[in-house]
């Protein structure tokens, strides 16, 4: 790839301030900013995460035609809100390793993969178990359901591709070329799957108009608790990138040691 | 471009294989399905759209890795790349092949084995006419796949596991538009959906193909 000599030339002719934001992407500085974030993170995290769910499954009155069921709306909500975002999240680190080919970006994108996926399954999960008392079933062709599992599909085959090469550099270039195509294939999905079948599922329950809107007790709650999952986002995803660019150092250093030794 | 088609093209015929084992895939899949769902009639002509759309994309995948495994294992994708050609173009022609080997084929059959599936009559045409249409994209999206797995050693199912994904929107349209056009409804928008899936695939996927190719070849 020819980006890396491409890549100085458009550097020096972006504004400092840019320059400034780019140089994060040095792992070194990147592992010491992160450093020093990760404590600060981890402690939004519990204050928003802890109180927003103790809240939300205490101190909530039941809901009329839901009885008790309604609480787990306070893990499917922000789960499903996170499944999607960290694939977003993906796609944009993976455009910047393929255009500024910056390596955290690409690790950034694959530690964010293994969360992704996680929360992808929790919101079936919590989904199946509110569907079968409610709808009276664990599983119905629904258009957001089907969406979810197709995401879920996506996120597999692009873990199963970065487990499958050896070359961490040929690994990030396929995986993000598989993530942007991907993403196209994935969005057209979700307008098929709409096409296909009407569903059971209820609207948003967060949009801005309150027609579709669930009532404040609830609401409130709900909000902490998807601030709070945005946090912990952000904490197992640095806790991941530091973990696979320190095994990056371990590699490099093996591979020196086996130079020295031969 | 048109030496490397007719090659291609002469090297499944001569490998054997390239037309019939599709084909054969696809006649097995026709008389599976009524061994396990049952012989009724009414039954079988109600799913025949899906099924066979389903067997024309499992028969379709299944010779996906062909189309660069066996040029990278003996060097001639090497040449290829490094000839006057854009590789782009190279990806667009020998997913041009594959097509002509098993999606042609495929459609060209689909009707006959759609009188297995007890298919009613306006059905035939509709088949023959989705597939005619959603076959191309299942090739250009199957020559990414394969694009992707080609340096890996057993790139098979892995390649089945990143391909199945992206062919789903193509298969929820094709085979809407053939269920829809049999029971007598308008079947206009997913057609030109579907369309619209297969002139993008073949617009924009030789680029990212390439890229994979390139990143493989390095």
């Amino acid at each position: 790839m020819s980006q890396s000599t491409t890549n100085r030339s458009t550097k020096r002719s972006l504004g400092q301030r840019m320059n400034a934001l780019w140089e994060y992407a040095n792992p070194v500085k990147f592992m010491a900013l992160s450093g020093k974030v990760l404590p600060w993170a981890v402690a939004l995290c519990v204050i928003t995460l802890v109180p927003g769910l103790i809240w939300g499954f205490f101190f909530t009155p039941e809901a009329a035609n839901f009885g008790n069921s309604v609480k787990i709306i306070y893990v499917h909500v922000p789960s499903s809100t996170m499944a999607i975002n960290i694939w977003v999240m993906m796609l944009v680190t993976s455009l910047i390793w393929l255009i500024r080919r910056h390596h955290v970006s690409a690790l950034a994108a694959k530690a964010a993969a293994m969360i992704g996926v996680t929360m992808t399954v929790i919101s079936l999960i919590t989904g199946a178990v509110w569907g079968q008392p409610m709808w009276g079933t664990y599983w119905a062709w629904d258009p957001r359901l089907t969406s979810f599992l197709i995401l879920f599909l996506f996120y597999l085959g692009y873990m199963a591709l970065w487990a499958a090469i050896e070359n961490p550099d040929t690994a990030a270039d396929l995986t993000s070329v598989l993530c942007v195509v991907g993403s196209v294939f994935a969005l057209l999905s979700r307008y098929a799957v709409n096409f296909w079948n009407q569903g059971l599922h209820q609207g948003a329950s967060l949009s801005l108009d309150k027609e579709e809107h669930v009532s404040d007790v609830y609401w409130q709650p709900l909000v902490l608790a998807i601030i709070g999952f945005g946090f912990l986002f952000v904490v197992l995803l640095l806790v991941r990138t530091r973990t696979e660019v320190r095994r990056r150092r371990l590699h490099a250093l093996m591979a020196r040691e086996r130079m020295i030794d031969a | 471009m048109i030496a490397l088609l007719i090659r291609d093209l002469r090297l499944a015929m001569r490998a054997g294989g390239g037309f019939g084992l599709g084909l054969a895939f696809f006649l097995i899949v026709s008389t599976l399905v009524p061994f396990g769902v049952g012989p009724e009639g009414d039954i079988l002509s109600r799913i025949a759209p899906g099924i066979l759309w389903v067997g024309a994309l499992l028969a379709c995948l299944l010779s996906l890795d062909r189309i660069f495994q066996l040029d990278f294992e003996d060097g001639s994708l090497d040449l290829l790349a490094t000839s006057p050609i854009p590789l782009e173009g190279i990806v667009a022609i020998k997913a041009l092949a594959h097509w002509l080997v098993t999606g042609l084929p495929l459609t060209l059959a689909a009707p006959f084995f759609g009188a297995l599936m007890q298919l009613e009559s306006p059905g035939f045409s509709w088949i023959f006419v989705t597939l005619l249409l959603g076959t191309p994209a299942l090739s250009m999206i199957g020559a990414f796949g394969a694009a992707l797995t080609v340096g890996l050693k057993r790139g098979g199912l892995l390649m089945s596991l990143l391909v199945l994904p992206l062919y789903i929107p193509t298969l929820i349209f094709g085979a809407e538009a053939a269920t829809r056009g049999m029971a007598g409804f308008s079947a206009t928008t997913p057609l030109l959906m579907m369309a619209g899936i297969t002139a993008g695939s073949i617009a924009l996927l030789p680029f990212a193909a390439s890229a994979a190719l390139r990143v493989n070849l390095r």
